[in-house]
């Protein structure tokens, strides 16, 4: 192998494992997890919450000061004993039910979850009585038999047809 | 023309309802605190170091607790508004410092003058998270029986005060 080669071989590794390199920087910012298990569950929590601060962000997203607050408050009563039930009663209780992303079910919800369900019945509704008019429309014969008796008879010019 | 009256009256209908989406601010979250008592703490004083004030010792008097910090901006702009607040004397007004540096209170205090009747610490911010802080400034009335009746996210204004919470205190005074 000509020193050359190996040269331009050792840049083309060097540079594929800089490549592979790259996404392992990119991620959420994650406190040092002392406990993998825990921290799997705080952020799966974290993901079903909303970022008050960000308001589009999910609390396991966000950097906001409260977010990691949150995010350790999440931590510290797993580690408790809390279960995902108790957090989300315990946010609920301080920021309402619009931290959770998945909304309950109840009076005021009730066109959220039911409104997307009540349109799209109702569009189909409307195509297919549509869709039904005009099948309709297109079987009726364009011209009645009377009709045609006296289309035949003015084509075959007979003046009187004509005031019939 | 029937065939374009209900298109445009659907279109109409949800212009209008876009339109009033638009005029919602989607930061006022409304809070389930109201009509709630007021989550019970014991946190030390800015000012006077060794003692502590807890919300129990407010019991028979309405009082407004407001969230601030010398690290936020919209606190300043609320400030003469809180200032004329408490030379009105309506009600006692009590800070909660939020997620502060003790340096950097007293010194913000120092320069734009001091609207509180005594300023509470909380440094890691969890009583803040207790009366769900989101955005600061905050500010709570707290009637008689300690329990919250109005929260205002965001500075007050001139106009919320008068509005708003000068008569509800009033109102709460006379109940």
């Amino acid at each position: 192998m000509k020193p050359e080669k190996a040269t331009r071989d050792s840049l083309l590794v060097l540079s594929i494992v800089l490549l592979i390199g790259g996404p392992a920087w990119a991620g959420e910012a994650q406190p040092a997890a002392a406990d993998p298990v825990l921290e799997e569950r705080v952020t799966a929590l974290a993901t079903e919450l909303r970022c008050l601060v960000c308001q589009n962000q999910t609390l396991a997203d966000s950097n906001a000061p409260l977010a990691v607050d949150l995010r350790n408050q999440i931590r510290e009563r797993m580690r408790e004993g809390a279960s995902e039930r108790d957090i989300i009663g315990f946010m609920v209780e301080r920021y309402g039910d619009f931290v959770l992303y998945r909304p309950p079910w109840k009076a005021t919800t009730l066109l959220l979850w039911i409104g997307p369900i009540v349109l799209m019945i109702g569009g189909l509704a409307a195509l297919f009585y549509r869709l039904a008019r005009r099948r309709r429309e297109l079987a009726k014969p364009e011209l009645s038999g009377e009709e045609r008796a006296r289309a035949a008879a003015l084509l075959a010019g007979d003046p009187g047809a004509e005031k019939r | 023309m029937n065939r374009f009256l209900l298109p445009l009256g659907i279109f109409v209908a949800l212009v209008a309802l876009l339109a009033a989406g638009l005029t919602l601010n989607p930061r006022e979250v409304p809070s389930p605190l109201i009509g709630k008592p007021a989550p019970p703490f014991e946190l030390p004083l800015l000012q006077q170091s060794g003692k502590s004030f807890s919300p129990r010792e407010m019991q028979g008097k309405v009082w407004v607790l407001n969230v601030w910090a010398s690290w936020c901006a919209a606190c300043r702009e609320e400030h003469p508004v809180l200032t004329d607040f408490a030379k009105s004397g309506a009600a006692p007004l009590y800070g909660l410092n939020y997620k502060d540096k003790r340096e950097d209170a007293i010194a913000w205090l120092g320069r734009y003058g001091d609207p509180y009747a005594a300023s509470i610490v909380d440094v890691d911010g969890r009583v803040g998270i207790d009366y769900g802080v989101y955005g600061v400034p905050e500010t709570y009335v707290i009637d008689k029986r300690g329990v919250i009746r109005y929260k205002r996210i965001g500075p007050v204004t001139p106009a919320i005060l008068k509005e708003k919470i000068v008569p509800l205190i009033a109102e709460l005074n006379r109940a």
